[in-house]
């Protein structure tokens, strides 16, 4: 194990910066520049995972995103864990600990392997059938089944990583840094366009970049030699931005894109402390220029997933680009030419290939011929029908194909190796195209799918667009960038390529072996276990849909979201049904393109800013006198004022009974307030309103209740008449936004023709209500110079006044049933105001009450909270609020439909009062009513929407909708508990002083 | 995410709007002379059409106007966008 397979230098790996970092616990070096995976197959280890349902042993297999099976944790245990991270990606950094997932005790031994041996009875579909009876028994199965499920081990600890979110706005988007990508950024860029290209890597260039063949020569450079000094130039670009470790997660309509930019997964725990860790870029571009390149594809045979097994490109980039010889006996197995230029890149890197077996009869491409010179045996038309080695592959076999390719004959030959190169053809990287809204087509020649149809203002260049071989590249590339940018000319018009190599390949989706089929394994997805034969299953048991079947083998549904095998599955539905490939179509690429992490998604958005609150004017005195806040909508909002070890029980009784025998005050500056102005204010109300509000005089105040045009309720608040002309409104607390935006509808799209302003001036006013036989006293001390008359301020009126020279509104308005004043007075001298009452009230033990007591005192009067006792289905009839209803007025909001035949009914629901038979008992809000405890299904009612124990009544009193509930008065019912029912008897919801004598005690 | 090219501020992020339903949808001018069906029909009945679907929009972040857009739900685009009050382009 300890051997070392780097072969000579590489330009691209700092081999002066030595890196230790610890797999499965053990020590291991690297060089500055490696990815995981590189230092591993540097240090000769190939078996990284388990896989996810046989448990089989599984290696690196690619070298980049799309890796299947290299998915490791990294620095378990601590707050900086990450799971699912592809060993193909994150690059080593000093102190990084990686850890093999979905096994136990160890990837070496892993007790979920024998699964593998179970594989018979596991086949698609397996836990839908097995674990569906009985039913009841879902819970216990589902325990086991979780246990064993899973990819990685979430997190234990919270997030400390930094991460941010930035829009960027750009004229072109380049995503992908291979030549074409640079090429298009050039041009670009260098016509005056801001231009930003992005890459998942650390470092553009592509596969160009160590593409070292003398077949591909640019200006008569080798085509990396030529693209090296590309970047150079980009580089000093000043219309240009490149962001490497960059990947679009998301590519959306109208060239709105989600990136995410990687800032220090590649440092060290001390460089990169204090840095941000992530950015979520949301890019919006003119033009999306897509050269994301294009995917190799492997092979599927028997047994194809060994560790060991691994793409021929990945090969390729670990000999070229790491310096990493990824076996010492390796064979190549391929269906076109690109096997072939490995198999020259290893041996020019001293590299043994042992044999190369082609399932093409022919191949007399240059390439093809120098491989034969340096003495590569080619096995033509022939096939692997077997690897061996279980967590290493130690050796295959190989037959002859048959002209058709469906089944193998003549003699089995064995070859030894431990590194088996498969290439299977390209697929283009058309992910992001298709997220945005492309359509594709099916490419019958070259078996792929290309994009057709963009749905913005976009192209794809180079290998993601189907061109493949250098030159096509680069002339196509050009000829597309002319026409997309509208340009005549560009800096390359006289380039001089050349570069072709034999792409024909033979498309053989699912490859043959000596055994039948179901003795083989032959996997598609690797990450997901899903073999050709499970998706031969599905079609015998009758699923079509590319969709159904994806679903029901979990193929393409892992982290890596079946970016390798898609192709084959889909290849082998079409073989299997007899359809074409392009009537089949494809399953639905959904973003993100690599996974995100929750932190980079949420950005600065957590704990206090994950959601803003608004605060009144007085919430440090309520903070300072230890009250108890409540959310109401974005607001934070007193609640109740413990003293000392009160519970909430208790401070609320203190609270409700302080505010009846003597004063209460309470903090109603959340109260929504929109101020109305304009000729037709009046009318406008009229029309909003169930009641008239024309004949409102000056310096009068009116209740309206606000329905939708279903005739159900929506609001209800005070508005007093300020002047002829001018109205101000008060709504709920929570309903103020959407309240402002229907009447700015209404006003805008129905009645443009009404003169009416409107304005929120919620956060103008401090509001501050004092109510109880003691106010009037309290109120006159503190504003001594307005007359408190009946005559001059009765109930539900208004006057203009001053306290200390300042402006304010008085109002005489009650939601308890006291007699009230309601203060509203310029919101930054809210809390000296609040703290002159509290002055002034000592002597009468002035008690300040939160929104709980608030609650009791107005249930104690029967008066409504809209969204606690309506929600959206209770007229003001059901409500028992007729009396509000202008039966003479014409026409407002809602009102035809106060008689439709579904709400004349007699048996909706209807607001009534409850009490219960022991007046101890305190009901559940929510406990459903019924009337009949033993015919069963037993029917419910209705529910209890407001319930309180009364200290003024010295009982429990509830408000509840119950159907017909108007025509049973003294009706008793039950209330079914857990463990009880509780008697109740309905009764009117007014429980206090029904004459409303106190208003003006 | 859409781009709207609201009449009155220029061309913004969809996240300013907010969306609200099919356009040219006017409230009865007499609702007491409907029948229960004529009322249901206003209340209840909209389209939800592929292809070309006029729709209201209100610039909620913004200037706080109702304006009407033509949007192709097939693919989302955005054919045209027109002031409260006008005619639906022909298109």
């Amino acid at each position: 194990m300890a051997k070392n397979l780097r072969t000579k230098g590489s330009k691209f790996i700092d081999e002066t910066t030595r890196v230790c970092f610890k797999f499965n616990g053990n020590k291991y070096f690297g060089f500055k520049g490696d990815t995981l995976a590189s230092a591993l197959l540097a240090n000769n280890i190939h078996l990284v995972g388990r896989s996810f349902k046989y448990h089989r042993p599984r290696g690196i297999m690619t070298a980049g995103s799309e890796e299947p099976n290299a998915i490791v944790q990294i620095n378990d245990n601590t707050a900086f864990t990450e799971p699912n991270v592809r060993a193909t990606e994150i690059e080593i950094y000093e102190g990084l600990e990686a850890t093999s997932q979905n096994c136990w005790p160890s990837v070496n031994f892993d007790i979920g392997g024998i699964n593998n041996f179970l594989s018979p009875i596991l086949p698609a579909g397996f836990y839908y059938k097995t674990f569906m009876w009985p039913a009841s028994f879902w819970l216990k199965y589902e325990y086991f089944i979780r246990r064993s499920a899973g990819l990685g081990k979430s997190p234990k600890f919270p997030d400390p990583d930094i991460y941010e979110h930035k829009y960027i706005h750009c004229d072109v988007l380049v995503v992908g840094g291979g030549i074409s990508g640079i090429m298009a950024a050039k041009i670009s860029a260098k016509r005056g366009l801001k231009t930003l290209l992005v890459d998942e890597n650390p470092n553009i260039g592509g596969s160009t970049i160590f593409q070292n063949s003398k077949y591909y020569k640019i200006n008569n450079l080798t085509s990396s030699s030529w693209l090296e000094n590309e970047i150079k130039e980009i580089n000093k670009l000043e219309n240009l931005t490149i962001k490497t470790r960059t990947s679009i997660a998301a590519f959306h309509g109208y060239n709105f894109l989600l990136a995410r930019e990687n800032l220090t997964d590649h440092l060290s725990a001390n460089e990169k402390k204090n840095k941000v860790r992530q950015r979520l870029l949301k890019i919006r571009a003119k033009k999306v220029i897509t050269a994301t390149g294009s995917l190799e594809r492997p092979l599927v045979f028997n047994n194809n997933d060994r560790p060991g097994i691994m793409l021929s490109s990945a090969l390729k980039k670990y000999a070229d680009f790491f310096g990493v010889a990824c076996g010492e006996q390796n064979v190549l197995f391929t269906n076109n030419d690109t096997a072939y230029e490995t198999a020259i890149s290893l041996d020019q890197k001293g590299i043994k290939v042992n044999a190369i077996i082609d399932i093409r009869e022919n191949s007399n491409s240059e390439l093809s011929k120098e491989v034969e010179a340096i003495g590569i045996k080619i096995y033509r038309s022939s096939t692997v029908v077997d690897t061996y080695g279980y967590k290493r592959i130690k050796k295959i076999s190989v037959m002859q194909l048959s002209t058709d390719g469906q089944s193998v004959k003549g003699q089995k030959i064995f070859i030894n190796c431990d590194c088996l190169g498969i290439a299977g053809g390209w697929t283009p990287a058309v992910h992001l195209f298709t997220q945005s809204g492309g359509k594709l087509d099916f490419n019958e020649e070259d078996q792929i799918f290309l994009p057709k149809i963009y749905p913005s203002k976009q192209i794809s260049i180079g290998s993601c667009n189907g061109d493949f071989e250098l030159d096509k590249i680069i002339n196509n590339t050009l000829k597309i960038l002319k026409e997309f940018l509208e340009i005549d000319e560009t800096e390359y018009d006289n380039i001089d390529v050349s570069g072709t190599r034999n792409l024909n390949k033979r498309n053989i989706w699912l490859l043959p072996s000596d055994k039948i089929l179901g003795k083989t394994k032959p996997f598609v997805d690797y990450q997901n276990d899903a073999t050709a034969k499970d998706i031969k299953l599905a079609l015998r048991e009758g699923f079509r849909s590319i969709e159904h079947v994806k679903r029901y083998t979990t193929t393409g549904m892992g982290t890596d979201q079946g970016k390798l095998g898609n192709m084959h599955a889909l290849g082998i539905i079409a073989d299997t049904a007899g359809v074409k490939m392009s009537e089949l179509g494809t399953t639905t690429f959904r973003p993100p393109y690599t996974p995100l992490s929750f932190g980079t998604i949420v950005g600065r958005n957590v704990g206090e800013f994950f959601d803003i609150f608004r605060k009144t004017p007085m919430n440090d005195w309520h903070v300072k006198n230890k009250s108890k806040f409540e959310n109401v909508g974005q607001w934070k909002r007193a609640w109740y004022y413990p003293n000392g070890n009160e519970s909430m029980h208790e401070a609320v009784q203190r609270e409700s009974k302080a505010a009846r025998e003597s004063a209460g005050i309470l903090d109603a500056s959340t109260l929504g307030k929109i101020d109305i102005q304009g000729t037709d204010a009046s009318e406008f109300l009229n029309r909003l309103y169930t009641n008239s509000w024309t004949k409102l005089d000056i310096g009068k105040c009116r209740y309206g209740l606000m329905l939708n045009e279903d005739g159900m309720v929506y609001d209800d608040g005070v508005t007093t008449r300020l002047d002829k002309n001018h109205f101000i409104m008060t709504t709920t607390t929570g309903g103020a936004a959407n309240v402002l935006a229907k009447l700015e509808d209404y006003l805008q799209t129905e009645w443009p023709e009404l003169d009416v302003y409107l304005t929120s001036v919620t956060d103008h006013y401090a509001t501050i209500s004092v109510c109880g036989p003691n106010s009037k006293k309290i109120v006159s001390k503190v504003i001594p110079n307005l007359d408190l008359s009946e005559d001059n301020l009765p109930h539900m009126s208004f006057k203009n006044t001053t306290i200390d020279n300042i402006k304010c509104r008085v109002m005489r308005i009650s939601f308890t049933g006291e007699q009230s004043y309601e203060i509203n007075i310029q919101a930054n001298y809210g809390i000296s105001l609040w703290e002159k009452i509290m002055e002034s009230g000592k002597e009468f033990n002035i008690t300040p009450y939160g929104t709980e007591t608030m609650h009791l005192l107005r249930a104690e009067k029967g008066f409504i909270i809209v969204g606690q006792d309506t929600d959206a289905t209770l007229t003001p009839i059901d409500l028992q609020m007729d009396w509000i209803v202008g039966k003479k007025k014409y026409d407002f909001i809602g009102k035809r439909s106060l008689y439709r035949s579904d709400t004349i009914r007699d048996d909706r629901k209807q607001l009534v009062g409850l009490l219960t038979d022991d007046p101890k008992e305190v009901l559940e809000e929510g406990a459903q009513i019924v009337a009949n405890l033993n015919k069963k299904p037993i029917e419910m009612l209705g529910h209890v929407t407001s319930s309180y124990y009364s200290p003024n009544l010295n009982k429990s009193i509830a408000l509840a909708v119950v159907r017909g509930g108007k025509n049973m008065l003294g009706q008793k019912l039950f209330i079914p508990m857990e463990n009880k029912s509780i008697i109740v008897t309905i009764v009117d919801p007014v429980f206090l002083d029904k004459e409303n004598n106190r208003l003006n005690a | 995410m859409f781009l709207i090219n609201c009449p009155f501020c220029g061309e913004r992020e969809q996240s300013e709007f907010k969306a609200g339903g099919e356009a040219h949808i006017s409230r009865p001018k007499q609702p007491t002379e409907l029948s229960d069906d004529e009322w249901a029909e206003y209340l209840f009945m909209r389209k939800n059409i592929k292809g070309i679907q006029f729709e209201r929009w209100n610039h909620s972040h913004g200037c706080r106007k109702w304006f009407n857009i033509a949007r192709d739900t097939s693919n989302d685009q955005i054919k045209a966008v027109y002031k409260m009050g006008q005619k639906p382009p022909v298109i």
